[in-house]
């Protein structure tokens, strides 16, 4: 059993607002909704599945209802929560019922307001004792995986600055990106340090916003206009530090994830013509090129270095709307608007600046939770059919 | 500065209370399976590497070595290091590196275990040894 090939994104939309005091995290649940369905030219009473995530209110049956999905014709949900990599898992796991036929037209949502409301704490596992006291953040969770990272392999600041510089060349592009200037590796240096080593440009944005897709059939992908774009493997794993034995926190559990998802989609990393990579911090998206093997374990700075992400420039265009680093990060979740770009790449409706050419293969990976801690990722590989 | 932070008690439950128990008379345990031999922490009922529920309570020597850490200069209670640091018996941990100058901190820096009082039993953290 596989999920190659049996499932298509047909619609996709990303919030233009990345502040949005004047909307409930509700509303924007719907309005993103709205543009997925509409983009894919299908109606409300379509579908038949529906996703959503912790930012949902009230998850599963307070959303179902808000929205007034059709539940004559709903046969299956899914509330999967690994923090912002969820709609990349949820992505496989339509897929998963897709083929399975336990729904056609499924539709996954995020959305949410951290810009204009307070977010709700964290929660806490069997570890809360002994662990919540020491306050971990994602700044400080984070930065003790780049720490780690430069004391094993020579990483360097100016290496992770060339993530966030190469970003900020997209992110000029976007009418909708957060911030839209052009910065250079000093810039990135020169940022207020939040927590060592990580730089105040060595993390993303803070946005309000949301996004969703319309995963389908090939049946129903390949009766309506869009450009087909299908789902060919996908790989989902998790990681902790599982009582404190061998600790290694400079790779993610995207070694397992990615290998899964390359294994079943037939594919290796160096037919990869774009790539979506979850950019909570740089050294976010550093560690995960290495795990996913587009270069070997440590070497993830000189990959980064000079530009081999910028799309025109390097040898691997990646987060080509700016990513988290520039354009967005709703809810603090980066999952969505990563598989948004790389459906736009394989349409070929990125913006022509930065649109790969014969752009016929993408991934969309991404990390949830804490890097440092516990956390979950996500690898999907995206075909233009 | 860390000193004046207050910190709230551990809530404990049937599995861990005797880790707080032991932290009130000062002592830092750390569990053992008797039928792998492998130490862990935070404690548990089940060994999480070989599944067996032959595990027993041991006070560790308290002494590490930081395996990696992060100075968090952005917080409202002031600058702070979060770290794990890995324990002469094997179990790596998370902890934070107090009473010393933040800005020495170090991979690969001899610690010690700490004591912070809270309201119920008092929390671990590490200091250079």
């Amino acid at each position: 059993m596989t999920i190659k090939g049996k499932a298509y994104i047909a619609g996709i939309y990303e919030h233009p607002t990345r502040h949005a005091p004047d909307k409930s995290t509700a509303q924007l649940h719907a309005e993103v909704a709205k543009g997925a369905i509409e983009d894919a030219g299908l109606t409300k009473d379509d579908i038949d599945g529906y996703f959503c995530a912790g930012d949902a209110p009230g998850g599963l049956w307070p959303m179902v209802d808000y929205l007034g999905l059709n539940t004559r014709k709903l046969r299956h949900v899914d509330s999967t929560e690994t923090g912002g990599c969820s709609y990349l898992i949820h992505l496989g796991h339509a897929a998963e019922a897709i083929a399975a036929g336990k729904c056609s037209v499924a539709l996954v949502t995020l959305a949410g307001k951290p810009r204009t409301g307070p977010m709700p704490p964290r929660a806490s596992g069997a570890e809360a004792d002994f662990e919540l006291a020491y306050g971990a953040t994602t700044h400080n969770a984070y930065g003790m995986c780049a720490m780690r990272h430069m004391h094993d392999y020579g990483t360097t600041s100016e290496q992770l600055a060339w993530i966030k510089v190469a970003a900020s060349h997209h992110a000029q592009y976007n009418p909708h990106a957060m911030l839209k200037e052009v910065v250079t590796v000093e810039d990135v240096l020169n940022s207020p340090m939040i927590s060592d080593p990580l730089h105040r440009m060595d993390c993303c944005v803070v946005t309000d916003g949301g996004g969703a897709m319309i995963v389908t059939t090939p049946e129903i992908a390949k009766s309506l206009k869009k450009p087909l774009v299908r789902l060919i493997g996908h790989g989902e794993a998790m990681k902790g530090p599982r009582g404190g034995k061998d600790l290694d926190l400079t790779y993610s559990a995207g070694v397992w994830s990615g290998p899964r998802a390359f294994e079943e989609a037939g594919v290796t990393p160096k037919d990869i013509k774009y790539a979506s990579i979850y950019d909570s911090f740089t050294i976010t998206v550093l560690m995960q090129l290495e795990d996913l093997g587009f270069c070997k374990k440590g070497e993830g700075g000189k990959f980064v270095a000079d530009g081999n992400l910028i799309s025109g420039v390097g040898k691997l265009p990646f987060n080509t709307d700016g990513g988290g680093l520039c354009s967005n990060h709703p809810v603090n979740r980066g999952g969505m608007t990563k598989i948004l770009e790389a459906v736009r790449q394989l349409r070929g409706e990125a913006h022509p600046k930065v649109q790969v050419k014969n752009c016929d293969l993408a991934i969309a990976h991404g990390t949830g939770g804490l890097l440092g801690v516990r956390h979950a990722a996500s690898t999907c590989i995206l075909e233009r059919a | 500065m860390s000193e004046a932070k207050k910190y709230n008690a551990p809530v404990t439950n049937p599995e861990t209370a005797p880790f707080w128990e032991a932290a009130k008379a000062g002592k830092f345990m750390i569990k053992r399976c008797t039928t792998c031999g492998e130490a862990h922490y935070f404690p548990r009922a089940i060994c999480p590497f070989c599944f067996s529920d032959k595990t027993v309570w041991e006070e560790s020597s308290g002494e590490a070595t930081v395996y990696t850490y992060s100075l968090m200069r952005k917080s409202p209670t002031g600058p702070y290091a979060i770290a794990y640091v890995t324990l002469k018996e094997g179990p790596s941990l998370q902890t934070n590196i107090v009473d010393c100058d933040l800005e020495t901190v170090k991979i690969g820096q001899k610690v010690k275990v700490v004591w912070k009082p809270t309201d119920g039993a008092p929390l671990p953290f590490f200091t250079p040894a």
